[in-house]
């Protein structure tokens, strides 16, 4: 059953074409898939309110509704560890093109994996399981099946990967947690399927995945076109 | 039967080959209809559908498109029972309006028809709608691959392959551009037909949202289902705004969902035959250990390779087992032979050492398929081990598939394996193929 509160974000996210961060977050974590603490800061006062609650290392990423790829115009700032580079940075975003604020998150670690959703012409609502990170299209290392996906199809997933040893704990690293993977996935399919008929494809990349969870480092939705 | 469109004129028409090689080479009673009236090879042309006195089942038609909707019409109001529409000019030159009317009548009383712009049906001694003069045509002959194309002379082709890989086929169809009769419903169509055991699709490309209630009936389907697309490469650089979407393109989403639901996907034509082939004699799916019986050491070894590529495993023996086998073997090859897997039983093994070998592999657990590579230039093999193996394995309802290098001049042997239902291949990479379609190449 779609939510009334992620409802109204996608028709809110409409003229724009595709859901800012910090509202693609609210979507996940009211799908029940975990997202890194964070707020939206207006202000560099805001800013500095989270990290006196929540304590540095932050990550800060700029939002603009123009501005879909973060990481190509130097959006992207992590491990940020004291004020004044807080404040450097949030200066250095508030010159760019449609500046919204800046979302300040906690710092999240693990195997960086991607989750993603496309509804396919022939064949509707699709998930994607992959390697993450920027090199993700260089490395073209996923596996598609149809939504809604069954256990035994996230087990494959992971199985079909070349990254496959890396989830299993790959010398001497302990292995991702396959139950959190598992939750994790299957509330992402129930989400497409609430939401296939609003969107064109969904990018969580890189999803951390570690011993203990997984949680969603950037999420991007595209809107479906006109 | 009635072959609407007859030439009165000209003998090379299409209704004139359907016509006349219906009439000489197959037991359906066949019926010519032009407007004109008159006399072909001998029989009756009727003026309209509905002055044959008969019942009619089946009714082709194979006139200019603009009067495909007016004969569509006297054909439902005649009782027809359906038709096959050869006739182009449709929705394939932009004529959508023209198509589109023969659906709306088609569907307003439930009228089936296959096309247009196809070569229609070919059943093996029974019926053949194709416009191709049965002289021109490689006919396989019947058995139990039902075989669904988009284009025809794709469906030609692969009969002339069948025919040569001694592949039967059950019914083939060619359905063009599946104004009504599409995909899914031949796919339903021959999950319930007797003759049919195997389904094969050539797919060009579904419709919005066609492909997913495809891929949902194939994977309800008790038959193995068989798929080859065409069109893998995008078209065109469209921008797209998301990794995912560059990611699942769709030739992507398409090989992986198949996948996922079962559909043994075939990425060119040797996979196609070799799958079609494997598949017509055993639809039970196994797990893909193999054994390789060989009199070439070189042979078992390339063979390991491919197997490897194909996901699938060649389990070493245990050296009981091995002693097993070697109990089994003449005396002048127990210490020669290698019996670890590959199983080489070198280039002095005789038919009692492959027939040994089989015996004892059949009841083995850990192999649920066996990969007999025949060279039959060594001197001990006679062209009888063919029809010997074939048994061994059959009554132990254990997945045999055999190499035999040269077709001509090993016709025999041959033969002893594919008339007793065992798949012959004619190079190792078809064999493993064979092999990983009885695995039904499960995603991973």
């Amino acid at each position: 059953m779609l939510k009334n509160e992620i409802r109204e974000i996608l028709n809110a996210s409409k003229s724009k074409g595709w859901v800012m961060e910090p509202d693609a977050k609210n979507i996940l974590r009211l799908s029940g898939i975990d997202v890194p603490c964070f707020t939206l800061a207006a202000s560099f006062a805001e800013a500095s309110r989270f990290v006196r609650e929540h304590g540095f290392p932050v990550a800060a990423k700029v939002v603009s509704p123009n501005i879909m790829h973060k990481s190509d115009v130097g959006g992207v700032a992590v491990g940020i560890d004291q004020d004044d580079l807080l404040l450097a940075t949030f200066e250095r975003f508030s010159r760019m093109d449609g500046f919204a604020g800046m979302l300040v998150e906690e710092m999240v670690s693990g195997l960086e994996m991607m989750a993603g959703a496309k509804v396919d012409r022939q064949f509707g609502p699709v998930v994607l399981f992959g390697m993450g990170g920027t090199g993700v299209e260089l490395y073209k290392d996923t596996a598609i099946r149809m939504a809604p996906l069954a256990e035994k199809d996230v087990i494959s997933m992971s199985n079909c990967l070349k990254a496959h040893p890396l989830l299993e704990g790959y010398r001497g690293a302990k292995p991702v947690n396959r139950v959190e993977l598992t939750r994790t996935f299957l509330a992402f399919s129930d989400l497409v399927m609430d939401i296939h008929e609003f969107i064109e494809s969904i990018d969580l990349n890189p999803l951390f995945c570690s011993p203990e969870r997984c949680i969603v480092g950037d999420a991007r939705i595209v809107l479906k076109g006109k | 039967m009635a072959v609407i469109g007859v030439s009165l004129q000209n003998d090379q028409h299409p209704a004139n080959v359907i016509f006349r090689k219906n009439l000489l080479r197959y037991p359906v009673k066949v019926f010519p209809v032009n407007p004109q009236g008159g006399v072909l090879q001998g029989e009756t042309v009727f003026k309209q559908i509905s002055a044959i006195p008969e019942k009619i089942d089946l009714a082709v038609i194979a006139a200019r498109a603009d009067q495909v909707p007016g004969i569509l019409s006297q054909c439902i109001e005649a009782g027809v029972g359906g038709a096959v529409i050869i006739s182009g000019g449709f929705s394939e030159v932009g004529r959508h309006d023209l198509q589109e009317q023969l659906v709306f009548l088609a569907k307003k009383d439930d009228f089936p028809f296959i096309g247009p712009n196809c070569l229609g049906i070919y059943a093996p001694a029974i019926v053949d709608t194709f416009f191709l003069p049965i002289e021109r045509m490689i006919r396989p002959d019947q058995g139990n691959v039902a075989v669904v194309s988009q284009s025809g002379g794709i469906l030609v082709d692969v009969m002339l392959k069948f025919k040569e890989e001694g592949i039967g086929l059950s019914l083939g169809v060619s359905i063009g551009n599946k104004a009504l009769i599409r995909e899914i419903d031949l796919l339903r169509h021959l999950e319930n037909d007797p003759a049919t055991k195997v389904i094969a699709f050539y797919v060009e490309g579904f419709a919005e949202g066609e492909g997913r209630d495809f891929v949902l009936a194939a994977k309800a389907c008790t038959k193995p289902v068989i798929m080859i697309k065409s069109g893998k490469s995008p078209g065109g650089s469209r921008a797209v705004s998301s990794h995912t979407a560059s990611l699942a393109g769709d030739y992507e989403v398409f090989s992986q969902v198949m996948a996922q639901m079962g559909v043994v996907e075939a990425k060119n034509e040797l996979e196609l035959i070799s799958f079609c082939e494997a598949l017509s004699c055993y639809q039970t799916p196994i797990d893909g250990n193999i054994a390789i019986v060989t009199c070439s050491g070189g042979h078992g070894a390339i063979t390991v390779d491919v197997c490897a590529a194909q996901g699938l495993q060649v389990p070493s023996l245990a050296s009981r087992e091995q002693e097993l086998l070697r109990d089994g073997i003449s005396d002048s090859i127990k210490n020669i032979a290698s019996l670890g897997n590959p199983i080489d039983l070198t280039g002095s093994g005789v038919d009692e050492d492959f027939i040994a070998v089989a015996s004892r592999l059949v009841a083995m657990p850990e192999i649920d398929c066996v990969l007999m590579l025949l060279l039959p230039y060594t001197p001990g093999i006679t062209s009888d081990l063919g029809a010997r193996l074939s048994s061994i394995f059959q009554k132990a309802g254990k997945a045999l598939i055999a190499y035999v290098p040269h077709v001509e001049k090993y016709e025999m042997m041959i033969e002893g394996f594919e008339l007793n239902g065992v798949p012959v291949a004619h190079s190792i990479e078809a064999a493993v193929l064979m092999a990983a379609a009885l695995k039904r190449c499960k995603p991973c």
